[in-house]
């Protein structure tokens, strides 16, 4: 493997090898000294061209934790025409001799675009395209959920994820769909008909509009976040009809089943799609998917980066 | 001016005529020509080949003026001449817009200058395709360049009751509305086709509703004041069955498809190259199975290229961020007898209505169109459907290379082409 | 192809590995045994119940996974990490031992000496290994041996151990055809 662009791009082992490497990475990340030599002399670019700081410092910790030299560039594109930009800082990172550039971007499609083009030779990371995906955040996501569920031993199987709220606009809900699929969970979509995308009942899932019917069935209910800018677009009347129909409260909490986890994929909007003592119960998970982020990161990037890169490779050896 | 002996070919109906042309004109039809100038005409040969009228092209970008540094009316007629076309229709979205008599004469002049096809200009609907007030209709009706196709295409005729006025203005002087049949406010920011495709690609979606609307509403209007419209590039199953019906009640509309819908699905996104990016989008499989039977019994009057060159680093840069539009002149004769021809759906007489007599019909063009008879203007192309070739856009004569259809094999090559008794390309 | 040790070879090597490594330390108050994946950990595990056999005690048993201090991993595919378990002890003052199944150019060593750097502060460090081939490139020498196998470098030796290849037997190949 060579990119990670998708999580289309996993099979099932190769989705476990990422998991599991992680759980090494993870006791690297607990001892005092946090640092290995692995990718020692081996450069990596954070390219951000769209804000995300907790996603490009989980990025950065993982690369130096590696023993990678990190560079990190940051721009809003919106002032230049972003598609020369886009061409002509790849060609740059590559004059530069990046090994791996990790890029988010608001442009979905623009990883792949990125490391389909001949602009640069260097494994390519996606961290977010625009509505598209964001596979690491699915990776830590499904790491967290088999740290506290299924037994430790990565299969997933059996299990039925609840994922809420704006499925339309959410590269993390069409990311996790598919790699919690893949592992063998049930996703169930919780939103209003508005917030999910025409085309899908192609996906593999299942659909509610009634989040009090789901609570107490699944084993993780992962909440998104709501943009209140959606409200502008008609699609929903106000954040307080929204909270109601589709945000989780202190009494939503209780018809959870026992050992259920709430996720977040963060930043949140406490009082919209979560209130504050839901998203500090113990049932909260949400510190540490920010924890376990590094890790996977850890994990892609030791995949990617590591070993000789050969023109077909696979994650497994 | 030579003469020419167009020799070996056969016509659209499959009979095989050799043609004498001398002054732009088809002077003798035959199985042998028997002028006593013909010691002195220029031998083509068109043997294995058919020899059809000139294809008609009523929906074509030439950029100029404004984006000469992506086709002129010049390159854009070599480009024409080279995929068999004798006769382009240059749409109004040029800088300055073309609204006014004064730059839809100089488009016409520049076509004449250019002297390889004839280049019919089509006025804008409305003042700087904005939408609000009509443009000087009348006056480019009545200019050099005898307007008769207006169209602001590019941008919907949203406003119903702008959409009604221009179709009863037109009707003075039997014009047409070519409607870009697309709803503003259901597919603002839209990517492509929304569907399966788009939600899983993240890519906002353009549903096929915000096309079908429109075309049923302008349809009734069109029935109301008893005026001519005409659907630009339909893409949709659904528009397909609108325009049969409307057409079933009597109603004067005309619709046209472009060569990449009936080849192509939302399918190509996966990539994210924006090559593929087009307005209207490309639409699924079932869309396409729709179009090519709607162009096969009728209900699509005509295929129309919507030539729309764009420079490299309008495509070379992220989906959202890229224009949309492909070029298309060179490629559509070859995609036609794919889709059409060779899949058995439609006869080369059906080709050569789609291609040229039809469209000729719509915009009024009166020397284009006609049936290679004694006395008819020159105006044909040969072409051999047997041969095949690679597209490669680096090869092309447009000043674009945004062809969708790069590194295909395709079907028919044009071998020549000749406008007024000129041979334009061969 | 040649069997340089039997089982029976085997078994009593690391038995005798097991009684000196007591000698050396003095008993078993202050070790900690750690294998070093995949077929030393089954190594580390079998002295460990020798230990236990000979001492009457339970000694403090680990892993160690050192792929992430390598230093050849640019030459090769990447590599699955395999799972590093430090006993709950810990190692700050402990006499570890690490247990590997054949000491080569000592670069494994040298990784694992890093790794363990890591980990804590070891009193000392000692090395066991089953089979010593020579060919070192680093200035690293075994504590424990089990047996000492001089071989060219065109040879390669296999360890097979009962837990993972299903007998006990160590195998001297020649690439170059003659053995």
């Amino acid at each position: 493997m060579k990119h990670l662009l998708s999580i289309a791009d996993l099979t099932p082992t190769s989705a476990m090898s990422i998991l599991d490497t992680a759980q090494e990475m993870s006791r690297v990340s607990a001892s005092s000294v946090k640092k290995l030599p692995t990718l020692r002399g081996r450069t990596i670019v954070n390219l951000f061209l769209e804000d995300s700081t907790r996603t490009r410092i989980s990025f950065e910790a993982a690369a130096k934790r590696l023993s990678a030299d990190v560079i990190n560039f940051s721009a809003k594109g919106s002032s230049v025409s972003k598609g020369e930009s886009l061409k002509d800082t790849a060609q740059t990172l590559q004059a530069m001799g990046a090994d791996a550039v990790i890029i988010r971007h608001s442009a979905s499609g623009a990883a792949q675009w990125l490391a389909d083009s001949e602009w640069m030779s260097g494994s390519v990371i996606n961290a977010g395209d625009g509505t598209h995906e964001h596979p690491t955040q699915a990776l830590l996501d499904a790491f967290t959920i088999r740290k506290h569920l299924g037994g430790g031993t990565g299969d997933l199987r059996g299990l039925q994820v609840a994922i809420v709220g704006d499925i339309l606009h959410s590269r993390v809900a069409r990311s996790n769909v598919q790699l919690l699929t893949l592992l063998g969970a049930q996703v169930i979509l919780v939103a209003p008909p508005t917030l999910l995308p025409v085309g899908v009942e192609s996906w593999p899932v299942q659909i509610s509009y009634d989040l009090d019917a789901v609570l107490p069935i699944v084993d993780a209910v992962m909440m998104l976040r709501v943009q209140l800018e959606r409200m502008n677009d008609f699609f929903f009347p106000n954040p307080r009809e929204y909270s109601h129909f589709f945000g989780l409260n202190r009494d939503r909490l209780r018809t959870l089943k026992s050992g259920a986890i709430i996720m977040h994929p963060g930043p949140m909007n406490r009082g919209l799609e979560i209130t504050a003592d839901c998203a500090d119960s113990a049932r909260s998970v949400i510190v540490e998917q920010v924890t376990n982020g590094v890790s996977v990161r850890m994990a892609v990037l030791y995949l990617l980066l590591a070993g000789l890169q050969e023109e077909e490779p696979s994650v497994n050896s | 001016m030579s003469n020419y002996l167009i020799k070996g070919g056969a016509l659209a109906d499959g009979s095989k005529r050799d043609l004498y042309i001398a002054d732009g004109l088809i002077v003798e039809k035959g199985s042998a020509i028997t002028h006593p100038a013909i010691a002195s005409a220029i031998v083509i040969d068109a043997s294995n080949s058919l020899v059809l009228p000139g294809f008609v092209d009523l929906h074509t970008h030439l950029r100029e003026p404004g984006r000469e540094d992506t086709e002129t009316v010049l390159s854009g007629s070599r480009s024409g001449a080279a995929g068999g076309f004798t006769a382009l229709s240059a749409m109004a979205n040029t800088s300055p817009v073309a609204d006014t008599a004064g730059v839809v004469e100089q488009v016409f002049r520049l076509g004449q200058e250019a002297g390889l096809c004839d280049v019919f200009p089509i006025g804008a609907v409305t003042q700087g395709l904005l939408g609000k007030s009509l443009s000087e209709i009348g006056a480019m009706a009545q200019s050099a360049a005898r307007v008769r196709v207006f169209s602001d295409d590019g941008n919907c005729v949203a406003d119903p009751m702008v959409m009604r006025r221009a179709l009863e203005y037109i009707k003075q002087f039997d014009g047409v509305i070519a409607q870009h049949a697309q709803d503003p406010d259901l597919t603002q920011g839209a990517q492509m086709n929304e569907g399966i495709v788009s939600s899983r690609l993240g890519l906002r979606g353009w549903p096929a509703v915000a096309e079908e609307a429109i075309i049923a509403r302008d349809v009734l209007l069109a029935d109301h004041v008893q005026s001519r419209i005409h659907i630009c590039h339909l893409t949709t199953a659904g528009g397909v069955e609108i325009v049969r019906w409307a057409k079933a009640r009597g109603i004067q509309v005309t619709a046209e498809v472009t060569p990449h819908h009936l080849l192509l699905t939302d399918d190509e996104a996966i990539s994210y190259n924006p090559v593929y990016k087009v307005n209207p989008p490309l639409r699924t499989q079932a869309d396409v199975m729709a179009l090519r039977e709607g162009l096969a019994d009728g209900t699509i009057d005509i295929v129309s290229t919507d030539h729309a060159p764009h420079p490299t680093e309008s495509k070379e840069c992220e989906w959202q961020e890229a224009a949309f539009g492909m070029i298309g002149l060179e490629t559509a004769f070859s995609i036609v007898q794919a889709t059409m021809i060779d899949s058995g759906l439609m006869t080369w007489t059906d080709l050569v209505n789609r291609m040229s007599i039809a469209p000729a019909k719509i915009g009024k063009y009166e020397k284009q169109g006609l049936d290679l008879m004694v006395g008819s203007p020159a105006n044909l192309t040969i072409v051999n459907p047997s041969l095949s070739w690679r597209v490669d856009r680096d090869l092309v004569k447009s000043r674009s290379r945004n062809t969708p259809f790069h590194g295909l094999e395709l079907p028919g090559v044009v071998i020549a082409t000749m406008f007024n008794g000129n041979v334009t390309h061969g | 192809m040649s069997v340089a040790l039997p089982a029976a070879d085997i078994t009593r090597a690391l038995m005798r590995i097991s009684h000196e490594i007591l000698e050396r330390n003095s008993g078993s108050q202050s070790l900690v045994l750690l294998g070093i994946p995949t077929r030393g950990v089954h190594l580390a595990q079998r002295i460990a119940s020798n230990i236990a056999t000979i001492e009457s005690a339970t000694v403090p048993l680990g892993t160690l996974d050192i792929t992430l201090h390598r230093d050849d991993l640019r030459m090769q595919p990447p590599r699955a990490l395999m799972p590093t378990n430090i006993p709950s002890v810990g190692i700050d003052g402990r006499d570890v031992v690490l247990i590997d199944d054949v000491l080569f150019s000592g670069r494994t060593i040298r990784a694992a000496l890093d790794a363990l750097g890591e980990i804590g502060r070891p009193k000392s460090v000692q090395l066991a290994v089953l089979v010593d081939r020579g060919h070192r490139q680093l200035p690293i020498r075994p504590d424990f041996v089990g047996k000492n196998l001089p071989t060219s470098l065109t040879q390669s030796i296999k360890v097979h151990l009962m837990e993972m290849d299903g007998c006990d037997e160590v195998l001297l190949e020649s690439q170059g055809g003659a053995s």
